[in-house]
């Protein structure tokens, strides 16, 4: 790789507290939505939450949004292999009960 | 010799990352596993799981949630502070950091004592008339909570680590990558923990 990696960026301090004031915002939405007997949608909206809040957390605070692209496309092998694990297990369950 | 010494020394800046990524990998499919678990369970039991979280104190789990987010963000900034050569700002952060997850496990030791005292616990006479998904709920939050707090105090030990290695200066604005992958465990630990709070606390 370039000279580049070895001045990695430097995150302001700012852009930190403004992720996790939208952490926080999140957290106090997903904990609103408990228990509000809307479904599924009880289940899905706090997993959805979650999600944002992990990518908040992975782009920001783990800096992955400044790392190269391997490291992005190593994210995406990973999150595909959840999709295929959760599938496997899901018709496996499915198929039994 | 140190990793310090000028421009021939071996080091590996983006190597020693990638590597600090692929172990946080498999340290997120070990979770993920419980948690794909739970989702399965949630399905075949929905009113006893509703009814074994309900017996959860979400204010405590909410308190432990902005513990962690909090202690990210100061895990963040100090490397930020020590990118920018802030060495005792650097120290007061992971600080910060390391009080914080003690507090949170401290918060961990109670409310599981309040649990285990109810007879509420793998095994505990509470759930042995309740073989039907109040017995399974408790077994995953109690697995999946216990390694999660296995992990916040190895992540607890690794920033102590850290922090003396700063002390030292083996750790410095120019050599920061061992302070980079601290937090990125740290970072882990968090992101698992914002998963495993609502599906215990929330999800009812």
């Amino acid at each position: 790789m370039d000279a580049e990696e070895t001045k990695p960026h430097i995150v302001g301090y700012s852009v930190l507290f403004a992720v996790w004031a939208a952490l926080l915002g999140l957290t106090w939405l997903t904990v609103g939505l408990s228990g509000t007997g809307l479904g599924s949608f009880v289940i899905v909206a706090p997993f959805l939450i979650a999600s944002v809040k992990a990518f908040l957390v992975v782009d920001y605070f783990m800096h992955l949004k400044y790392e190269s692209g391997f490291f992005k496309y190593i994210l995406l092998v990973v999150l595909g292999m959840v999709v295929v694990v959760a599938w496997l297990v899901y018709q496996d369950v499915a198929y039994r009960y | 010799m140190n990793g310090t010494t000028g421009a021939h020394s071996h080091r590996d800046y983006t190597g020693s990352k990638i590597g600090m990524w692929l172990f946080l990998f498999t340290e997120f499919f070990l979770f993920f596993g419980p948690i794909l678990l739970y989702t399965i369970f949630r399905f075949r039991y929905p009113q006893a799981f509703i009814e074994a979280s309900r017996a959860l104190d979400t204010g405590v789990g909410v308190f432990n949630t902005v513990l962690l987010l909090t202690s990210s963000l100061t895990m963040a900034l100090a490397i930020t502070a020590m990118q920018k050569n802030k060495k005792g700002l650097t120290l007061i952060l992971l600080g910060a950091t390391v009080s914080a997850g003690a507090v949170f496990l401290v918060n961990k030791y109670f409310e599981w004592g309040a649990k285990i005292s109810h007879g509420i616990y793998p095994g505990g006479e509470a759930l042995a008339g309740n073989a039907d998904g109040g017995a399974i709920f408790y077994g995953l939050y109690f697995f999946a909570t216990g390694l999660h707090g296995i992990h916040v105090l190895a992540g607890m030990v690794i920033i102590i680590v850290a922090a003396l290695m700063v002390h030292e200066g083996k750790i410095n604005s120019k050599d920061f990558v061992k302070l980079e992958n601290s937090g990125l465990y740290w970072h882990l630990v968090d992101v698992i923990w914002i998963y495993l709070f609502p599906i215990f606390y929330l999800i009812r």
